[in-house]
């Protein structure tokens, strides 16, 4: 009753293709960016901010990228973390060693740095198919560990690797209150996800949907794999790579190379399958999934026993839960959350006429 | 260079190098059976030895400990077919895979919250004592382990080829539907599989475990696993241990020769970086089936 598609017909393909069908949906996510750009940066407080906006949105930026590598693509990576790293580092020794470069300016050539190197490491795509691809994105993950501990270059010779985030502004504006983080992770984030819906829309995204379920079939109608699976290691590495500096100077101010290592690449991993693979939508459920949950579980926790878990005890639990949720998805819902959300809308079309 | 250096160190490389192939050996078990890589390889590997020397160290016997653990992991490997790999019969490789990926969160959580996150000391009753032959110290109990990881490689090459049941097996991993059609029950070949990869994991487990104690890090053995399989290929048993065999001893010589020069600490990626030189000449291994694109 609320929500009608009754009356919703398409005359033409402009209006066949719009983003966004429903005029209904149009207005709700307007609403809802507006509500996310004007008033929460008002109304939020530090926490909100610190703990889960900042964390949210890097997140789902790399979620977007693997999403493109893994669930549009077809290329399995668990190397998700590596490109995350790069580019907080390329950012970082960008702003150190280049004075005067413009903050953006910084994070887009971290970006491109991080593509780059995911080129690199797609190279062996060339050869290799599924595990044997898997494995060696896992090569990435551990030398990128390994040389940002290891060479002293990378961190402006910190002991044990450590960078700190500079001071950053925009325009002559400081970028110091977690509010003022915020704004500059949702822009960020609100400009690279259009550009990858709208790529996942165009050629690019229709050849790698055709590699993804058939690779055989998608080389013989003339979709030229190699190239095309470059351009997605390329464009899924750009996106990790800003994902990392966000999550590296948004978000926590201070990182160290063992803050982007194996288990934060497979916790992208988690959020894509939660979310939903080859969705973009999908990609912010899971995270926001990813990052509530740990903070429900602590506050639920708190109120059962009266006391704080154990941090380690608390971990197992987040463990266990974590793995039966991935395992629960990919036996009943493969297509994750957003699928969830699409059943849910489609039952508010039809309500109360059909169950 | 001294040679009887270098010599030692080949050997101590070659013999944790059959540590590794303990693990992979697990691996290639479920996926020349069903095709599913199994990254909880190790956290079976984990669950096993946590298990075992928690029950141990409660007074359990030895034996009767060995006998729990052994039903433990085998009904572990019956519950992970049925609950997981089961629904998801016919699916992708790649979410089989993530599958296991989830199996292996909730079995290292558990593992750790059942029994704790201590470290234990677990011991097999097998002596250390380095043995000497003609001036290069070998390490006793890498020698039982190794004669170990010798048996099981032989059984199962003996078991793949020579039995009903190992052919029955291969048959299900090579096409489910012709499997089915003439008339082999897939569901009891998945559950015995996995059961078996139980097995494997508790005697990986208890080795692992005497060699560098029963703690976390157990878990991770999937990672050292993952190069010996690319090299020997994740279909091949004889490929598990040469696998393990040249990535242990690429390993070590490059640790103690070229490592310096990077500063040190090389082990945890060049492993990887050899097998991926070696996928770029044979992109299945040295070992496997080749694959063969069907339109």
């Amino acid at each position: 009753m609320i929500y009608r598609q009754a009356g919703f017909l398409t005359a033409d393909y402009r209006t066949e293709r719009r983003w966004v069908p429903h005029a209904v949906d149009r207005w709700a996510l307007t609403a809802f960016l507006a509500f996310a750009a004007l008033a929460v940066p008002v109304i939020g407080n530090d926490y909100l901010f610190g703990a889960i906006l900042l964390p949210f949105l890097a997140l789902s930026l790399a979620a977007i990228g693997l999403n493109i590598l893994t669930g549009y693509a077809g290329q399995l990576s668990l190397g998700t973390t590596a490109f995350m790293a790069v580019g907080a580092y390329a950012a970082y020794n960008l702003n150190l060693r280049i004075p005067g470069l413009p903050l953006l300016a910084s994070i887009v050539l971290a970006g491109i740095i991080a593509a780059l190197f995911g080129i690199l490491f797609g190279l062996p795509s060339l050869r290799l198919k599924g595990f044997y691809l898997a494995v060696s994105t896992l090569a990435a993950q551990f030398f990128v560990e390994w040389a940002l501990n290891k060479i002293g270059w990378f961190s402006n010779n910190n002991s044990s690797g450590v960078i700190t985030a500079p001071p950053m502004a925009i325009l002559g504006i400081a970028v110091d209150s977690p509010a003022r983080k915020y704004l500059l992770s949702l822009g960020i984030v609100a400009v690279l996800t259009l550009v990858a819906i709208r790529l996942t829309r165009s050629q690019t995204g229709r050849n790698w949907i055709a590699i993804r379920d058939r690779e055989v079939a998608a080389a013989s109608l003339g979709v030229p794999v190699f190239r095309v699976k470059l351009v997605a290691f390329a464009i899924s590495s750009f996106y990790c790579g800003i994902a990392g500096v966000l999550w590296a100077f948004t978000y926590l101010g201070t990182v160290e190379p063992d803050g982007f290592n194996l288990s934060r690449s497979f916790e992208v991993l988690f959020i894509i399958i939660l979310g939903g693979l080859g969705s973009i939508r999908g990609c912010f459920l899971g995270a926001a999934v990813m990052v509530v949950f740990p903070l429900l579980l602590s506050r639920f926790a708190n109120a059962f026993f009266a006391t704080a878990l154990d941090p380690g005890i608390q971990e197992d639990i987040e463990n266990i839960l974590f793995g039966s949720l991935i395992v629960l998805f990919l036996v009943k819902q493969p297509l994750g959350l957003v699928r969830l959300w699409d059943q849910f809308k489609r039952r508010l079309e039809t309500w109360p006429l059909s169950e | 260079m001294d040679w009887q250096f270098a010599l030692e160190v080949l050997i101590g490389g070659l013999l944790s190098g059959v540590m590794y192939s303990l693990v992979a050996i697990g691996f290639v078990l479920v996926y020349k059976s069903s095709g599913v890589l199994n990254f909880a390889q190790g956290a079976m590997v984990l669950f096993a030895a946590l298990t075992f020397v928690s029950l141990v160290e409660r007074g359990v016997p030895f034996a009767l400990s060995l006998a729990i653990t052994l039903a433990i992991m085998i009904a572990i490997g019956f519950a992970i077919e049925h609950a997981v790999l089961r629904p998801l019969v016919s699916q992708s490789p790649m979410t089989l895979f993530m599958a296991t990926l989830g199996v292996s969160y909730v079995l290292e959580g558990s593992a750790q919250l059942i029994w704790g996150a201590e470290v234990h000391n677990l011991d097999l009753g097998i002596s250390d004592e380095p043995l000497t032959l003609s001036g290069i110290d070998v390490s006793t109990f890498d020698l039982f382990a190794a004669a170990i990881a010798a048996a099981m490689v032989v059984g199962l090459i003996l078991f793949f080829n020579w039995t009903r049941i190992g052919l029955a097996f291969r048959a299900a991993a090579n096409d489910e539907l012709a499997a089915l059609a003439v008339g082999l029950r897939l569901e009891r070949i998945g559950g015995v599989v996995w059961a078996a990869a139980g097995v494997v994991a508790l005697i990986a487990g208890l080795l692992w475990g005497a060699r560098t104690g029963v703690q976390f890090s157990l878990s991770l053995t999937v990672l050292k696993a993952l190069p010996v399989l690319i090299l020997g290929g994740f279909d091949s048993i004889a490929g598990a241990i040469v696998g393990g065999l040249l990535v242990g001893a690429t390993e070590k010589l490059a640790e103690v020769f070229i490592g310096p020069m990077f500063g040190g600490g090389i082990e945890s990626w060049f492993a990887y970086a050899a097998a991926m030189l070696l996928l770029l000449i044979r992109p299945s291994g040295l070992f496997g089936q080749k694959l063969i694109d069907r339109v």
